[in-house]
């Protein structure tokens, strides 16, 4: 009984081997639509986000590299820069004290000049003194010693002529005397 | 029907012709539940796609990296593993469809009310294999090499010594036009067949058990249940698994076809 049923049903059923052709077109037509949406929709789209994924991961790297030769070059310019500021400084440090050395032998002959000009007017003085001074005592001497010889005389030497003549010829003796003592004691 | 049959109190196991569903829309009309499921595949993959494609960010949101990992999935470890770095790009769109659309269909077997594989209708496989997969890797195949360079390249094996070819080239040729698309559909209607088989036996059965069977035997119904649930994960598995198969295997016919050596 059991068996027959079976044997029954399978024969109803249809072969699950053998194709049905509505289901082949049907399969083929529904896959073959989908294939096409994705071909033009979804697949460029993501082909593009790949592309651009990698083109920014190939463009940070290009970034960085560019970023440190110029960091380097920065350095190199700075290290340059230091290296020409130091001769520079050296440089005028060299002037600067060249400058003051001449400044200083300028005011070191200045000074001297001056000196010299102010010991020159000074024994231009004294000598102009000097002479002014022997004029006078020359004249103070002469005057005292005829006073002293009229009263010794006690003659008025009144004649200018004789009085001049007397004054002369004692002085004369007087610096001979002078000299001689003066040689004598050299 | 089975109602009739468990009403007398008889279980019949089930068998091929719980895969005759008939039309659904009623009699006279010829959609039937494969049909209508297959278009909600292909409609379900285009959506996931089309949509999550739009608007992609280098950086992405928690849907599109789910999309992204899926079209990676399909794009670099399949197309490009079998048919090599070199020519992968045209082939991507069809095996990710053939991945994705397999996949869906599959796991209409454990999805509760749809509970059907596509696959499990010899035609769908079939109109994949030797409708879409056999001319496109012959099609590639002879426009790379030329006619005869072609054939040569697919059936003599270059390593093998001369005396062998004899042998080796008709099954070869047989492998190669016969065999493979014939194979690739089979794998995984026959897998998507057994595995829905099984489910129907275990959930079936349990509920004979559970209705018919005298007081005593009710109980064993929970161990009947139990194994449906458990069958149902090895199935998941399963049609994961027969998807990848069918996609890596189509790359791979294609990898074939385009290499230079054998």
């Amino acid at each position: 009984m059991l068996n027959t049923e079976l044997v029954l049903a399978a024969e109803g059923a249809p072969n699950p081997v053998v194709p049905h052709i509505s289901e082949i077109i049907l399969g083929l037509v529904a896959f073959l639509l989908l294939l096409w949406a994705l071909r033009k929709f979804a697949v460029p789209r993501f082909e593009k986000l790949y592309e651009e994924r990698t083109a920014k991961i190939e463009g940070g790297i290009a970034k960085a590299e560019k970023a440190q030769a110029e960091a380097e070059q920065a350095l190199e310019q700075y290290k340059a820069q230091l290296a020409e500021a130091r001769t520079e400084a050296a440089k005028i440090r060299d002037d600067a004290r060249l400058e003051a050395e001449q400044i200083k032998e300028e005011l070191r002959a200045d000074a001297q000049e001056e000196a010299r000009r102010i010991v020159a007017q000074g024994e231009a003085q004294l000598q102009a003194q000097r002479a002014q001074i022997v004029a006078e005592l020359r004249a103070e001497l002469g005057r005292n010693s005829v006073e002293l010889a009229s009263r010794i005389v006690g003659e008025a030497l009144e004649d200018e002529a004789r009085r001049r003549g007397t004054v002369d010829r004692f002085l004369a003796e007087l610096d001979a005397g002078g000299n001689g003592a003066a040689g004598s004691r050299n | 029907m089975g109602a009739l049959v468990l009403a007398e109190g008889e279980f019949v196991a089930p068998g091929a012709k719980d895969f005759d569903l008939g039309p659904i829309f009623g009699e006279g009309t010829f959609v039937t539940k494969p049909m209508v499921l297959a278009v909600l595949a292909a409609i379900i993959v285009a959506a996931f796609f089309v949509l999550g494609s739009r608007n992609l960010k280098m950086v992405p949101s928690k849907f599109q990296f789910a999309v992204e990992s899926v079209y990676d999935f399909g794009r670099n470890n399949i197309a490009r593993e079998q048919i090599g770095s070199k020519d992968f790009r045209p082939f991507v769109p069809l095996v990710l469809a053939l991945f994705s659309f397999i996949l869906v269909n599959n796991l209409f077997g454990i999805i509760p009310i749809l509970q059907f594989p596509t696959m499990s209708h010899i035609g769908f496989p079939l109109a994949l294999s030797v409708l879409v997969v056999y001319p496109v890797y012959h099609y590639v195949g002879f426009k790379r090499h030329g006619f005869v360079g072609y054939l040569k390249n697919q059936t003599v094996p270059s390593s093998a010594p001369g005396f062998i070819l004899p042998l080796l080239t008709p099954i070869e040729f047989l492998q190669k036009f016969l065999i493979n698309p014939i194979t690739l559909a089979l794998r995984v209607f026959a897998a998507m067949f057994a595995g829905h088989l099984l489910l129907l036996v275990f959930t079936l059965g349990g509920e004979y058990l559970l209705l018919e069977a005298s007081a005593a035997l009710k109980p064993v119904s929970i161990v009947s249940f139990l194994f449906a649930i458990a069958l149902t994960f090895l199935e998941a598995l399963i049609q994961v698994l027969q998807a990848y198969i069918f996609a890596l295997l189509s790359a791979n016919y294609i990898g074939m076809a385009l290499a230079s050596d054998h």
